[in-house]
This record gives structure tokens, C-alpha cells and sequence, in this order.
């Protein structure tokens, strides 16, 4: 028999702290769509996807409703367009995207990720068209997530990639200006991206996946802070790591559970759990106010990198024993506009773009959903990419860049874009030139993996 | 299949027997109850056999917690499963 504190237990964490699942993620390859003639493979992609998915939606609500646990989001990943764009003729990529939206739009998921390439080492054919379709592509669609792969460990990263991205960030802010920059928000530049990440706007199904698989992010920062909250302050910190590990395995049964029951009623075979900490704007749903139940004053304060890496490395012991298989990005996320505690310390002056890099060292993915000043330079906006993808190379992680300039707006204002997705204030970047750096462009090598100090 | 079904809220007379009825009218067997009373909350768990039941499973949770807006408590019943993932390795 269960026992009536650990059923109370599960009710507060869901109905007080926010426990839900973020997301299932259908990932869908799309390599047997390939035609030379766009029009036959676009109507190829949208047959398979919404044949696919058509019940994915249902399924995630019915199960929703029998566990009694949220299931916020259902949604799409695709092999990254550009692979099959490669195949036609004409390499209509905005043609594509509006497919694949379209296709998104009759299953009734509300993000369809893998508007995607992968260059890393160079471009393939379809590669370039595609990234430069990206902000006439986020322009015209209303469910689409776009990501470009620059750089990874075994391949360095590619500067040429990496420059043109700085352009296309900032072309798509600009052509979504009048809808408070959304563009950006939903494009990701990645190094060492993930195959199976079930989050967006970075999900992509990569290559190497099967035919269909199902794909869970869990969530749950809320329930980590209240364990926190609740256990003494006189905790040493190798409790506390502890005491989040274990939180993070009954988050992560449960993303388990959900995975399971969704991989069966769906006939489609379960890939991996994600074990995120993903916050939300809600209040008591923030990744900061964990590092600041540990004992910062606020997140940004010196000390904020040492308990973001207790607090990521926690997140995955905890997680790896409850699930069969993990995968995806795994560990916490630090999305900046998308949490209630960093927006506080980004107003205040506390945490600062600087910090965040600092921070991104050590967390799961990068700089993730930050406002930067609209008229913010492309070359500037390809450096902080660099240094991203930097970061991500020389120690062998997953680094990402979501960076939104803001339109007309300047350092201090604010710019939202409501939901999941929040807002904040526009933080400020160093105005000094990299743009010769920028300007040579290439590959930079990959680094070594020995001599490792 | 079993299914839990916890009532937390303000104490008052019959809660148990409104929520054993809505139980008994779907077909429903209660297995086990266990309720506690802390400063006036009432928190009530029972655990339910919803194997023979006349509706579906999800049906059955929209009026428990309609019945539950309606009384002021607030009413969830949730599968077995997810207690038993969280709870037990």
C-alpha cells in the first residue's frame, strides 16, 4: 500500500510547485520524403507528419488526464530540412517551412522543430539556401523552431557558419519587429547539438534516429526549491546536492512513466527522457530562485557558477538511475526571459550577460532567450556566438545561443513575448568591434583531448 | 487498475459520503480509506478498484473535480502508476 505522505507528497508537488511534464516530442525522419520536385516532397512531408502524429496530441491529453499530471506541451521534431531540401531542384526553403508549419498546425502541436542544419564542418547542398531562409521562414510561420549546428568538439567550429548566423538573427528579429521581435526566439545556434533533445526551439530528429520515436522533457524547478525550502539551512552542500538528487529522481520517474505509457499507446518506440529543469515565468517555477534557496542573495552574484554546476550535476545523478534512457540536453536550463528570478536579477543589474557566459560553462545548454539591443551590430551578435560555441568545444558540451535584439529598443527597456516564452529587460553587450575577427572567417580547429588543463 | 482519489479542503459533513456515492453510482469499489483532519484541513485518500467501472477513467476524474469546485475541496483522482514510479524503485 502506498502510504498517504508520499500521496500528498505527489499532490503538492503538482498542484503548489508547478510539477509537469514540459513536453512529448514526436521525432519524425523525414529522409524518405526526398524528391527532386519540391512540390511532391512537400506534399510527402506533410502526409508523413500529419499521418504520424495525428494522434499525438489525443494521447498526450488522455494520459494527462488519467495520471492527473500536466502534460504543458505536444510536439514535432523533423530530420533537419535541410537534408531533404538538398534533394530538390529549386531548394525552396520558405516553401518548406510553411509545409512543415501547415503540418504542425493540423496535428495541433504548438512547436514543430527541425527547420534545422548542420554545419559544423562546411556547408552541404540545400545548407546554405536554408539558412538563409531562416528569417523569411520565422516570418511566415506560426509553429516552426529553426536551429543551425556551427561547431562541435570533433570538428571545431565553423566561422563562415558562425558569421552569417550573426546576419540571420539579426534579419529575423527585424523581420518580426512588429510582433515584438519573435523571430529570434525561436532560432538556436547550437555547438555540439543533441539528436534527440525533446526542447524547443532547439529539437531536431537526428540523423542517426529511427523512423519515429517518442521523446519526453520533464520539468520541475519548483519542486527542487521547495525541497530546498523545506530542509534546514544548516544543510552542508553535500546534502543539499543530495537532497536535489533525489528530488530529481521522482521528477524524472515520473517523465519516465509518462514516456512509457505515451511510447505504447502511440506504437512508436520510446527514445530517451530529458532530464530539464526547465522553468517557466510562473512564480515558484525559476532555475534562480534554486540557486538562491542555496544561499545567494541573487542569481548573478559571485558564487552563482559554483551552485549552477552543484545544482546541474545533481539534476543528472538524480535522474539517470529513474529512467531507462536519457538523453537530450539533460541538466538545467537558464533561459533568461523564460524565468521569474533571473528576469528580477537581470533588472536589477545582478546578473549580467558576462555571467551568463560564465554560467553556460556549467549549465545544460547557453545563453538562452536574452534580449540584446536592437541595434546591436551583426558581427557583435556572431562573436558572442563564437564564444559560445567556444565554450561548448573546449569542454566537450552542449552550448547554445538564443539571443533576441530588440528592435528599436534599447538597454533597459523591456520586450515580451508572452506564454512560455516571457520577457525582460534588454540587456547590454560590449560595444567594442570584433569585426575583423568575424570578417576572416574559416574553421577553427578542434582542440585537443589530452593535455587537459 | 487502481486509481487514487485524494479530497483536501475545509472539514465538513459528508464528504465521504458524497464522494463513496459518486463511487458506488459509476461502479466503482473503494478498497481503502484513510483520512486525517490537521487544523481544520481535511485530507481524505482512498483508494479506489476502477476495473469494472461504468465510464471512462477520465470522465470519472472531470466530475470528481466538478463535484469538488462545487463543495470547495479540491478533488483529483489520479491513477495508481504515477505514485507507484515516484514513490517506489
Amino acid at each position: 500500500m502506498l502510504n498517504a505522505r508520499d500521496i500528498l507528497e505527489t499532490i503538492t508537488m503538482i498542484q503548489d510547485e508547478n510539477l509537469d511534464v514540459r513536453t512529448i516530442t514526436m521525432g519524425i525522419s523525414l529522409l524518405d520524403c526526398c524528391h527532386s520536385d519540391s512540390d511532391i516532397m512537400c506534399r510527402k512531408v506533410y502526409d508523413k507528419i500529419t499521418r504520424y502524429a495525428k494522434d499525438l496530441v489525443k494521447t498526450g491529453e488522455q494520459i494527462e488526464k488519467e495520471l492527473g499530471i500536466p502534460i504543458i506541451n505536444k510536439r514535432i521534431s523533423v530530420t533537419p530540412a535541410a537534408m531533404i531540401l538538398a534533394s530538390t531542384d529549386d531548394k525552396n526553403a520558405v516553401k518548406l517551412a510553411k509545409t512543415l508549419d501547415s503540418a504542425a498546425r493540423t496535428c495541433g502541436v504548438n512547436f514543430l522543430g527541425g527547420f534545422s542544419a548542420l554545419v559544423h564542418k562546411g556547408f552541404g547542398p540545400g545548407d546554405k539556401e536554408l539558412i538563409e531562409a531562416i528569417p523569411e521562414a520565422l516570418a511566415s510561420t506560426d509553429f516552426l523552431c529553426s536551429s543551425v549546428n556551427i561547431g562541435s568538439t570533433k570538428t571545431g567550429i565553423n566561422m563562415d557558419a558562425v558569421g552569417l548566423m550573426g546576419k540571420v538573427v539579426k534579419k529575423s528579429a527585424e523581420l518580426t519587429a512588429d510582433r515584438g521581435c519573435i523571430g529570434p526566439a525561436k532560432l538556436v545556434v547550437f555547438c555540439n547539438a543533441p539528436e534527440d533533445n525533446p526542447f524547443m526551439a532547439g529539437a531536431f530528429h537526428g540523423a542517426g534516429e529511427p523512423d519515429c520515436v517518442i521523446n519526453v522533457g520533464v520539468s520541475g524547478p519548483g519542486v527542487v526549491r521547495a525541497a530546498l525550502a523545506k530542509a534546514s539551512d544548516t544543510m552542508d552542500l553535500t546534502q543539499v546536492a543530495d537532497l536535489i538528487k533525489k528530488t530529481a529522481f521522482k521528477i524524472t520517474r515520473m517523465g519516465q512513466l509518462v514516456a512509457a505509457q505515451a511510447s505504447e499507446r502511440l506504437g512508436v518506440p520510446f527514445g530517451i527522457v530529458d532530464l530539464s529543469l526547465a522553468p517557466t515565468p510562473a512564480v515558484g517555477d525559476s532555475v534562480a530562485h534554486i540557486l538562491e534557496e542555496m544561499g545567494l542573495e541573487v542569481c548573478g552574484c559571485h558564487g552563482t557558477t559554483a551552485a549552477l554546476a552543484l545544482l546541474n550535476d545533481a539534476v543528472k545523478k538524480g535522474g539517470v538511475m529513474a529512467s531507462s534512457h536519457v538523453g537530450g540536453l539533460s541538466g538545467a536550463f537558464i533561459p533568461v526571459t523564460e524565468d521569474a528570478g533571473m528576469i528580477d536579477a537581470a533588472r536589477c543589474g545582478a546578473l549580467t550577460i558576462t555571467k551568463l557566459e560564465a554560467m553556460t560553462a556549467v549549465c545544460s545548454v547557453g545563453l538562452d532567450m536574452i534580449n540584446i539591443p536592437g541595434d546591436t551590430p551583426a558581427d557583435v551578435i556572431a562573436a558572442v556566438i563564437a564564444d559560445e560555441a567556444a565554450i561548448g568545444m573546449v569542454n566537450s558540451k552542449t552550448t547554445a545561443v538564443r539571443v533576441i535584439p530588440a528592435i528599436g529598443k534599447k538597454v533597459g527597456d523591456e520586450l515580451d513575448f508572452g506564454g512560455l516564452l516571457g520577457g525582460g529587460p534588454v540587456m547590454p553587450l560590449s560595444t567594442y568591434s570584433p569585426s575583423k575577427f568575424i570578417a576572416r572567417g574559416g574553421r577553427i580547429p578542434a582542440p585537443m583531448q589530452s593535455l587537459k588543463n | 487498475m487502481r486509481a487514487v482519489i485524494t479530497v483536501i479542503g475545509k472539514d465538513m459533513v459528508g464528504i465521504l459520503a458524497k464522494v463513496s456515492v459518486k463511487c458506488a453510482e459509476k461502479n466503482i469499489n473503494v478498497l481503502e480509506v484513510t483520512q486525517s483532519i490537521l487544523q481544520d484541513m481535511f485530507a481524505m485518500i482512498m483508494m479506489v478498484d476502477i476495473s469494472n467501472s461504468s465510464v471512462p477513467f477520465t470522465e470519472f476524474t472531470d466530475e470528481l473535480e466538478q463535484m469538488g469546485r462545487e463543495m470547495n475541496l479540491s478533488i483529483h483522482a489520479m491513477h495508481e502508476d504515477i505514485f507507484n514510479a515516484m514513490h517506489t524503485i
